[in-house]
């Protein structure tokens, strides 16, 4: 078993791990007005941001797939404009891989922030104002660090939806080794190639780690909990 | 010292109004608004605040605060607040919530050892009372060295005892800082004990404006007791209705003279001189 595990390559591993962690920083830093936005505004058009934001859940990976390749593409206004003016090319590269990872992931990230600030008591943020703090000021100090429980729930389900990708990946990126061949895809080789027993090595790991992270913030949810609002059960 | 004129469409649960306030406010008074429930006496604090939009003016000494071209944003508004509900920075401690605001310790620990609050500088929110929070809270709303304090009813949910010792401490920060102060009420006994003015307002427009001693003149000129009662019961009979209320946990069977429909639940004030009782 040592033997197996010591000639296994964890390449896919590292590549997934990457490739979640520039999509959720990606992600945060893109999500954190957003959401703001959405939790705040009584606009029109919030139903529709929403929905938009909202439609990876429901969309079949291989349609959001096939429409972020064609857009990635050296055929369409945006992937030629990008290869011409940038020298960029997203198609079947890891930069395309955290393209689509960024618009498949999306509703895990916006939703529990969104949540989080709608449940905010309004007055606590009303008094951060009147104590002459900025927007940004409020957010960072006030909001973020009351709905930790929210906060964390969205990074971890960011990052680890990003790790269990796979059609999106396999549709934008292929399975280019080292580039583009993440854990979940090198799974699905591993078992088309009816190599199970590597298969299993790789799904148990993904099982477990899947697991540890989840329990995790699960944890930690109950503990800020208790601290937050004194619940003592 | 403040001269506004605040226009704004309300949509109340019951009706829509046109909420049509001018004021004259003079430096150093401490005017208690009261009226019905959902009179616009909240959105008034609100919109002096900047927290709700509005057409017409607030000036306050020579800043203009709000007119046809400007807005000064809430931030700039040289204002303490206190809520109704529990706005402390739950992430914070109380010595924290107070240093938020202004990074002056030295007069954080002022403001708390005035309310006795000093052994628990590094408590969290959540493990005080009711009473506590809204001592916190007055004293984070001084933190900023306002001009003028507003307050939303902040003693609504207090008990009795704890009521009365805020009300010295509030009326010491209002004396000892030279503050304007504004407060929300429907206690009676906060307008006596609190106040140089009363306004009421009714319908989203001022309906008495008078100076507290005339206010309890008038009442004393009266020469009857009111009581505040709350309906438990209606029975109908075939000349009169009777309701069944409650005063201070004593019930009484009353006679009802008016044609107006009450409902369970209701207040209603009763004057001795109207008084019969079955």
């Amino acid at each position: 078993m040592i033997d197996i595990i010591s000639t296994l390559d964890f390449t896919p591993f590292l590549l997934s791990f990457k490739l979640a962690a520039v999509t959720t920083l990606i992600l945060f830093v893109i999500c954190l007005p957003l959401s703001w936005y959405l939790a705040n505004t009584k606009s029109k058009i919030k139903p529709y941001l929403e929905t938009i934001t909202a439609l990876p859940l429901v969309l079949p990976p291989s349609v959001l797939g096939f429409y972020i390749l064609i857009a990635l593409s050296s055929n369409s206004i945006l992937g030629n404009f990008l290869d011409e003016v940038f020298d960029i090319q997203l198609a079947f590269t890891f930069s395309g891989l955290v393209v689509a990872s960024v618009f498949y992931s999306l509703p895990f990230m916006v939703q529990p922030l969104q949540n989080g600030f709608e449940s905010l008591n309004k007055h606590m943020i009303e008094a951060s104002y009147i104590a002459g703090k900025s927007t940004v000021v409020t957010i960072f100090k006030v909001a973020l660090p009351n709905i930790k429980p929210a906060l964390l729930t969205a990074l971890i389900i960011t990052f680890a939806h990003t790790i269990g990708e796979f059609g999106v990946v396999l549709m934008v990126g292929g399975s280019i080794e080292g580039q583009t061949k993440v854990a979940s895809i090198a799974i699905y080789e591993l078992s088309e190639s009816m190599d199970y027993t590597n298969a299993h090595i790789y799904s148990a790991f993904m099982l477990l780690i899947s697991f540890v992270v989840l329990l995790s913030v699960y944890m930690f949810n109950a503990k800020e909990k208790r601290k937050l609002f004194g619940i003592n059960k | 010292m403040i001269d506004l004129h605040i226009q704004k469409i309300l949509d109340g649960a019951k009706q829509t109004m046109n909420m049509d306030i001018n004021l004259h406010i003079n430096k150093g008074e401490f005017i208690v608004i009261s009226g019905d429930s959902g009179s616009g006496k909240t959105t008034f604090l609100r919109c002096l605040a900047g927290l709700e939009q509005f057409s017409g003016y607030v000036k306050v000494s020579n800043t203009i605060w709000q007119d046809k071209n400007t807005i000064l944003k809430i931030q700039k508004r040289n204002i303490g607040f206190v809520f109704q509900e529990e706005s402390l920075f739950l992430n914070m401690t109380v010595l924290d919530n107070l240093l938020f605001v202004n990074n002056n310790k030295e007069f954080a620990l002022k403001l708390l050892d005035i309310v006795n609050m000093t052994r628990l500088q590094n408590s969290m929110p959540s493990n005080l009372s009711g009473g506590q929070k809204q001592r916190i809270s007055i004293c984070r709303a001084l933190m900023k060295k306002p001009d003028i304090l507003l307050l939303d009813e902040p003693f609504s949910a207090l008990d009795e005892t704890v009521k009365i010792k805020l009300y010295k401490e509030l009326l010491d920060f209002h004396n000892k800082f030279n503050l304007t102060t504004i407060m929300v009420s429907h206690d009676i006994n906060e307008i006596y004990t609190l106040c140089s003015r009363h306004i009421e307002i009714q319908n989203a427009k001022v309906k008495k404006d008078e100076n507290i001693n005339d206010f309890i003149n008038n009442k004393i000129a009266n020469n009857n007791l009111e009581f505040k009662a709350k309906i438990i019961k209606l029975v109908n009979n075939e000349k009169y209705k009777i309701a069944i209320v409650n005063i201070n946990n004593s019930f009484l069977n009353i006679k009802l003279h008016t044609n107006k429909n009450y409902e369970i639940g209701e207040y209603i004030n009763i004057r001795s001189d109207k008084l019969s009782i079955c």
